[in-house]
């Protein structure tokens, strides 16, 4: 479970996050929607530890991220905004490079990987170096990369961009996947479609804030709207920077 | 979900960042090439070349016959025969000696002048002129052998005067200097050598270079960083883990610089010029414990710069600014010789410099002067160090874009 607990960042004058709250719980896919440029990135960085909040509190399954990043990053899986992978390693090896810096034991590794690579259909490019790797093999190995140790949560940013039909429906179906396991799933998109068919809860952010926090029915109720595209555009105020 | 070992073994981090950053730079060519051929054998290839040119140089002029235009050389036979039997060839007079000393037609021109035999016979003082061009290092040795010559010639022929008059010679001159040069074939090779220092920083720079810009700007230029600093793995044990990677190329680097070194000197013909030369085990032994903490220091100091870019090619800028730091040590040591003091040798690269100096010179390097040298250089790249460090910590590091 991922509680955030008002969250600021500014840099300069800019405030990126202005007094974001909410939470993400166990085996349910939570997505945080919102234009470009909303503070998702930013507010996902500062999740995983890469940033320190100006102001507010980050839990993971009740560790406090200021206080033990480190636990709280091992409690995570993550796919940063920034894929970069190692063109010179193979895809296995970017994930076992990932698995020893989480300490896995060789064995657990080994099978981790192993059922990583089935899972995403990945056995043909495992052995290949990376560069060169279409968007989608690239998002694949990194989140194999990514939860390589199993974590209970689960942050993904934007993970469908720049994929193809097809490579989004597997990924879409792998991520169902990993809510069925009772995972905490929380991914940022800014594809209205993607969120409305995946999640069980929407987190609405615009301008650096929270507008607005509940299930995709409950949403529609609240707009008075029938159609999740016209209720997110109503919340939000404007369309811009959305995409259907 | 969950099994996973809530401690990490202990350097464990540190080993796995090192032994995959090596694996993968291994499998870059340019790096390798940098590392492994280019950086640490130019040197030694450059060296040698420029050595041989040199001293074959200094050994013809020593000993191959010198034209020397002479102007008027009918006035003075007797003396033009003592230049020939010095090993001088007198050629064709020239109209303007000014000129062509200054645009190098001839090193150096004699000029007679045309009372040269009047004066002679009378006993008077007579003038022969040397036109040359002193900042012409080039042309150095043949003006003092044509002025050793008729100068040796002018006291010859003043002690037969002084013996035709029944006075010994010696009357003439009553003091005599003798000469008691205290160089060692080894020291005289130092002057020829005071490069070498510089050739072994170079080496140790260019062999972590391209590894301290890939695992720093090259990381983040790739937007691998961000994933990378998402593992529960402190900072600082990531950068010592890629400084160690750094560290192993630029060791490997000085290492087989030092074997090219060992082998080269073996066909650098310097006793030929009374000198002596010894690059073998004891000096590269020496060279290397020296350099040690200077590969530490390099290497924070360049991961450092690395992480100051924004990109590949802006660090690569940056980097080759830093390689010219090591070159003023050397440029100070060939420009203006100083006496070597105790503290100089705490200094990083300078201490570094004297030390491999004096192995040159065949002193030796005492333990004290070790000592310095290496805490010297430890202490500064521990600073090093923490800065990098310090960087490391940085929020806008891992920002890629």
């Amino acid at each position: 479970m991922i509680e955030v607990r008002d969250l600021h960042k500014a840099f300069g004058a800019v405030k990126a996050v202005d007094g974001v709250s909410f939470t993400a719980r166990d085996g349910e896919i939570t997505g945080l929607l919102g234009p470009n440029g909303a503070g998702k990135t930013t507010t996902l960085r500062m999740l995983y530890t890469l940033m320190a909040p100006d102001r507010g509190q980050v839990l993971v399954d009740g560790i406090d991220a200021a206080v033990d990043p480190l636990r709280v990053r091992r409690e995570l899986g993550v796919l940063p905004d920034a894929r970069g992978l190692y063109k010179r390693l193979t895809a296995r090896e970017n994930i076992e490079y990932f698995g020893r810096l989480h300490g896995l034991p060789e064995d657990l590794l080994a099978s981790r990987r192993d059922s990583l690579i089935k899972a995403l259909e990945m056995g043909d490019i495992a052995d290949r170096r990376t560069e060169g790797f279409s968007q989608g093999q690239r998002v694949k190995t990194a989140i194999a990369r990514a939860l390589v140790h199993d974590p209970r949560n689960v942050i993904l940013d934007e993970p469908t961009n720049g994929l193809d039909v097809m490579a989004t429906r597997a990924l879409r179906q792998f991520m169902t996947g990993l809510k069925a396991e009772g995972r905490c799933v929380l991914f940022s998109s800014h594809i209205m479609q993607e969120v409305a068919a995946l999640c069980d809860r929407i987190v609405v952010i615009a301008h650096g804030r929270v507008v607005a926090d509940e299930s995709p029915d409950a949403l529609r109720a609240q707009t008075g709207e029938n159609n999740l595209e016209d209720a997110f555009v109503k919340i939000i105020g404007s369309d811009e920077g959305l995409a259907a | 979900m969950n099994t996973v070992p809530t401690k990490l073994r202990s350097g464990g981090a540190f080993l796995t960042v090192f032994l995959k950053e090596v694996k993968e730079n291994l499998r870059d060519r340019r790096t390798l090439m940098s590392a492994f051929l280019t950086g640490p054998l130019l040197g030694p290839l450059i060296f040698v070349m420029l050595i041989n040119v040199t001293l074959n140089r200094e050994l013809d002029k020593a000993e191959k016959s010198l034209p020397v235009p002479v102007i008027g050389a009918e006035y003075a036979p007797n003396l033009v025969d003592a230049l020939k039997a010095g090993g001088v060839v007198p050629g064709p007079a020239v109209a303007d000696p000014e000129r062509a000393v200054r645009k190098q037609d001839a090193d150096v021109v004699l000029r007679i002048a045309p009372d040269y035999g009047k004066a002679w016979r009378k006993g008077e003082p007579v003038q022969v002129e040397l036109f040359y061009d002193s900042s012409q290092r080039d042309a150095n040795t043949s003006v003092e052998r044509v002025s050793r010559l008729v100068e040796s010639y002018g006291r010859q022929q003043g002690a037969l005067r002084l013996v035709a008059r029944g006075m010994s010679p010696t009357t003439a001159w009553p003091l005599q200097v003798a000469r008691r040069d205290q160089a060692t074939p080894q020291s005289r090779a130092v002057l020829m050598f005071a490069m070498l220092p510089y050739f072994f920083v170079i080496t140790v720079f260019m062999g972590g270079m391209y590894l301290a810009i890939d695992l720093t700007a090259g990381e983040r230029e790739r937007q691998s960083l961000e994933p990378l600093f998402a593992n529960p793995v402190a900072r600082w044990k990531i950068l010592c883990g890629k400084l160690a990677a750094i560290c192993a190329f630029s060791s490997a680097s000085l290492l087989i610089t030092l074997l090219a070194f060992a082998v080269v000197g073996q066909f650098i013909p310097a006793e030929k010029i009374g000198m002596e030369l010894d690059l073998g085990v004891h000096f590269a032994a020496n060279v290397l414990l020296l350099m040690l903490p200077l590969v530490l220091l390099l290497s924070a100091l360049q991961s450092m710069v690395a992480a100051f870019a924004k990109s590949y090619r802006e660090a690569q800028t940056y980097i080759s600014l830093l390689m010219l730091v090591p070159l003023i040590p050397s440029a100070l040591l060939s420009f203006m010789p100083i006496k070597a003091q105790a503290w100089m040798y705490a200094i990083p690269l300078l201490g570094q410099n004297l030390g491999i100096m004096q192995l040159l010179r065949g002193d030796g390097v005492s333990t004290e002067q070790i000592g310095l040298c290496l805490l010297g250089s430890m202490a500064a790249a521990l600073v090093a160090l923490l800065a990098t460090v310090q960087m490391y910590r940085s929020e806008r590091l891992a920002i890629s874009a």
